[in-house]
């Protein structure tokens, strides 16, 4: 990819903070970077897409460490989790037999599996060495009649969030448009029910999370063409185009998908969530005001209040034993308040949040949901982490699962929000996932083990203490521990 | 306190109980070179047999009174006199048992004063000490026949400190263990190996880690056990600095041994807890006046890790327990320090320890109550025997192997519970079933309106026939 088309990737009219500093795309600063690459985040823009082939065209550190790790479900097929790379050799390099090599594994892709489209994703070695995976992709699309996508995304050129916009303009440039949507199943036609297209872009379906949502759409008679990409087919990918609006889900890492689709399609976007009772509501809100169609609005308030008190109801009595912990929130770009929302939903307070991925209008909205002073974490470092943690006197780190073992070594509660994870949040029905998660870590009776003493170290005064300041997180604790002297 | 819940049916399905008699056979094989003999019907004999041999995967020496019809209605002292005859002329142990079952108890034999007549009849075979024990199946269970036949082979040869002239803290190193029979063999030795790393001499009581631990010996046959606590040796536990019992279910032989010696005892229900280890490590530390070593707080660190890291996997799961008392209350323990619910207990039969239990109810019963329990209770994991196993296929849940008999798996009675190391192990365990076994999954929702051409498979793995059907439209 040219220096150029990169500039171009990170020019992002739709990013509201594009005008001033791109915080969101900064470069990123050797000797204190944490995150991924630009492959990384290509890879994992696209991996969910259920029914293609992706091969890795590279040396084995850049697939070999990184397939099927994600916490992403398919309702059909597994392909996309069988990890495939052309795993290049010394003499692949220096005899520039890479192209070679990966015209022969896309063969062998499509003789074994059978996908629906081969992905391949470009990496640093072949990047560097000038491999052309386009044409390389082009000569097998023509030969084989099977979609052939070329994922330009070395690592090096930028970040994780550079990685996925990749992702998004090549989904946009290749596949988007190719294919007109199915007529709607004659079976799922209701009488007064008006069907209405939409796209979830940055929907990942992570845990099945989806599938709290789903039923929802279904009951108001939206459909879903295609979730970018979570439990996605090529097929629907390829369908987007004709979506009435598109939801940029939790994410601005594909906005240019949405913003591109606005300026071929004229198709109006939002950004939400779908974490947190308030935010679902608004999402659903959202769409059926973009989509402008009265009885939609009237059938959604309908559900809204339905669902509402029903989650309510369920979530008394987590609420009763969650209200007034504190939480320190570490986590990346939307998630910084979409999460809030959430967490404030289950009467949670939050005392600081990670704002290190977040735009500037990530950060507008986490002053309008915890006030102008709110702490806003830029450097995330174990110590910052941490000392904060003390100082605050917070009960529980939710943060990815990079951070777990941070927090567990501090014998701190922790959740784990990042994409591995294996429990569904979203929808209504997710915070009550949510709830009995956090309660299940803050009650777990094994902090008070951790964190005594042995009988035999309690004379000689020796207890565990976290940092210097707070000797243990809760008072409580602290007399538990303390008290056994 | 939990409520415990009486047997309440006629029938008994798919019986967790394993017998008295069984136990008290368990507890001989920890003695070296010794033997038991069933007093009651061969079959008690072979169906004993099998059951350890499918267990240990070992040869075990058990023999039989074997009554037959005959000596059951007139008498079967003979039987007995014969068979510790035979015995001791073939095989020469230092060690005969003999349990009743509950063929014999019921036929009302006086086995004290079979083996009275035993003596005068063969007065060359006054050297083998010949230890009878009342064991019927219609009472107690395993755990309870391992205690007794234990508090009766000290009963008969553990004798009276004046008479022994032992004395207590004698010898400054020794040290006693009364282990109870939730205890497997890789647990006593790991309970050795950290008694030795206080420099301290264990003297294990029965020591089945000696005898059943599954080694090759350089004999390639004996008829006798391999291995266990040495019978003379049992003269001088008098000499001891301390006793420590592991079970409740020894108290009662305990209480005999601390009557005969004089030396203190220190109790602990179990060590399959991070206190409850810390508890030993700090009794002994103080006991022996030596320092814990430091490899023991290494260990301790580790499971507080692997606590933390758990906790994830097992904290508020519904966990179904079959098993004796002891062992269940200890597993009781394990799984509330991690956050998880016994929804269901079932113990073989009653017992003090019952009352420590951590959960609601326990059900005296059967792995039909079990199952029953588990299904109410919505459990997510079933702990128990072998036989356990086919409850928790028609449940439909993971199963972890603990207690007797563990027929369908290898390994079983080596697995170390106990200790920080052994509590760490069972964690990573449980935590993986729980990994593998995932109960949290969103199921797959498809939408009536979707455009996928593909049906529901589990994502068990690739299957080439759905993606055949996936291709390019």
């Amino acid at each position: 990819m040219k220096q150029k088309e990169i500039a171009a990737l990170l020019n992002e009219p739709a990013c509201k903070h594009n005008k001033k500093s791109k915080s969101g795309c900064a470069r990123p600063k050797p000797g204190a970077t944490a995150g991924g690459c630009a492959f990384d985040g290509a890879q994992i823009a696209l991996l969910p897409i259920a029914d293609a082939a992706h091969i890795v065209h590279g040396s084995i550190a850049c697939a070999g460490s990184s397939w099927d790790n994600r916490g992403t479900r398919s309702s059909g097929p597994a392909l996309y989790r069988i990890g495939m790379t052309t795993d290049l050799t010394e003499q692949d390099v220096i005899m520039g037999r890479g192209e070679k090599r990966l015209f022969h594994s896309i063969k062998q892709a499509i003789d074994t599996y059978h996908p629906a489209a081969v992905f391949v994703y470009n990496t640093c070695v072949p990047a560097l060495i000038g491999d052309d995976i386009e044409a390389v992709c082009k000569a097998a699309d023509g030969r084989w009649g099977v979609p052939v996508v070329p994922v330009d995304a070395a690592g090096f050129y930028g970040t994780k969030n550079l990685g996925n916009r990749i992702a998004g303009e090549t989904m946009v440039k290749y596949v988007i448009g190719s294919r007109e949507p199915d007529p709607i199943p004659a079976e799922a036609e209701r009488d007064g029910i008006q069907v209405h297209d939409i796209n979830l872009i940055g929907e990942y379906n992570i845990a099945g999370e989806l599938w709290h949502m789903l039923p929802l759409f279904d009951e108001l008679g939206l459909r879903v063409l295609c979730t970018l990409s979570g439990d996605a087919r090529y097929h629907e990918v390829q369908s987007m185009h004709r979506a009435e609006v598109n939801m940029m889900v939790c994410s601005k890492a594909m906005i240019n998908v949405a913003r591109k689709l606005q300026e071929a399609y004229g198709t109006p976007w939002f950004e939400g969530s779908f974490y947190g009772v308030t935010d679902v509501s608004n999402a659903l809100r959202e769409f059926s005001r973009l989509i402008d169609d009265p009885d939609l609005a009237r059938r959604t308030e309908k559900l809204i209040a339905r669902e509402e008190q029903r989650i309510h109801t369920a979530l008394a009595p987590w609420r009763k034993r969650l209200r007034g912990k504190r939480v320190l929130l570490y986590t990346g770009g939307v998630k910084s308040w979409s999460v809030i929302s959430a967490l404030q939903d289950l009467h949670m307070e939050v005392v600081a949040t990670g704002t290190k991925k977040s735009t500037e209008e990530d950060k507008a909205r986490i002053r309008e949901l915890m006030g102008e002073d709110v702490n806003m974490l830029e450097d995330g470092n174990p110590r910052a982490l941490l000392d904060l943690v003390y100082e605050q006197q917070v009960d529980i780190l939710i943060a990815g699962g990079r951070n777990m073992y941070t927090a567990l070594k501090a014998r701190l509660p922790f959740l784990d929000i990042n994409q591995e994870r294996e429990f569904a949040y979203a929808g209504y029905q997710g915070m009550l996932e949510l709830a009995r998660q956090l309660v299940l870590t803050l009650e777990s009776p094994v902090w008070d083990a951790a964190r005594k003493a042995a009988p035999w170290d309690i004379k000689a005064g020796r207890t565990f203490s976290a940092g210097s300041t707070a000797p243990v997180n809760t008072t409580d604790d602290a007399i538990a521990v303390t008290g056994e002297a | 306190m939990p409520e415990i819940i009486k047997r309440n049916k006629a029938l008994s399905v798919n019986p967790l109980k394993s017998s008295q008699t069984i136990g008290a056979a368990l507890a001989t094989l920890g003695f070296y070179r010794s033997i038991p003999m069933f007093h009651g019907s061969q079959g008690c004999t072979a169906f004993g047999k099998v059951f350890f041999v499918r267990h240990f995967r070992e040869p075990i020496p058990l023999q039989t009174t074997a009554m037959d019809q005959i000596s059951t209605v007139m008498g079967s002292d003979k039987n007995i006199i014969e068979g510790l005859h035979t015995i001791c002329e073939k095989f020469k142990p230092s060690l005969i048992i003999l349990p009743t079952t509950g063929l014999s108890e019921t036929q009302g034999c006086d086995v004290k004063s079979a083996v009275t007549d035993f003596r005068k009849a063969y007065p060359q075979h006054h050297v083998v000490p010949v230890v009878p024990v009342s064991t019927p199946d219609y009472a107690g269970c395993l755990e309870s026949g391992f205690a007794a036949a234990t508090a009766a082979v000290i009963e008969a040869l553990v004798p009276p400190a004046d008479e022994a002239g032992t004395v207590p803290g004698r010898q400054a190193r020794q040290v006693n263990v009364l282990v109870g029979s939730s205890l497997t063999p890789g647990d006593i030795e790991t309970l050795k190996e950290m008694l030795e790393a206080f420099h301290l001499q264990p003297v294990i009581v029965p020591d089945l880690s000696d005898a059943l631990d599954g080694h090759l010996s350089s004999e390639d046959f004996t008829p006798l056990t391999m291995g266990g606590t040495p019978v003379p040796l049992l003269r001088s536990l008098g000499d001891a600095v301390a006793t420590l019992v592991i079970g409740r279910s020894m108290h009662k032989t305990a209480d005999l041994l601390k009557q005969r010696t004089g030396v203190p005892d220190y109790r602990f229900d179990h060590l399959m807890t991070l206190e409850m280890v810390d508890d030993l490590l700090g009794t002994l530390s103080r006991l022996y006046a030596v320092p814990v070593p430091a490899r023991f707080e290494r260990q301790r660190a580790q499971l507080q890790d692997a606590m933390l890291d758990c906790h994830f996997m097992l904290g508020m799961k519904k966990i179904a327990i079959a098993a004796d008392p002891d062992l269940l209350n200890a597993l009781s323990h394990l799984m509330n320090g991690m956050g998880a619910e016994v929804v269901a207990a079932v113990a073989s039969s009653h017992a003090p320890v019952l009352k420590q239990v951590a959960s609601q109810k326990i059900k005296l019963g059967d792995l039909e109550d079990l199952e029953k329990l588990a299904a109410e209770g919505e459990a997510q994991l079933v702990i128990g025997n072998s036989h356990a196993v086919a409850s928790a296929k028609r449940l439909g849940l993971p199963v972890l192997r603990a207690g007797f008999p563990q027929y369908d798996y290898l390994g079983g009675y080596q697995r170390r519970w106990i200790g920080y190391q052994g509590i760490r192990q069972t964690l990573f365990d449980l935590a993986n079933i729980f990994l593998s076994h995932s109960h949290a999954k969103v199921i797959p929702y498809r939408s009536i309106y979707s455009q996928k051409h593909d049906h529901y498979s589990e994502e068990a793995g690739y299957v080439p026939a759905t993606a055949l059907e996936n291709r390019r439209m």
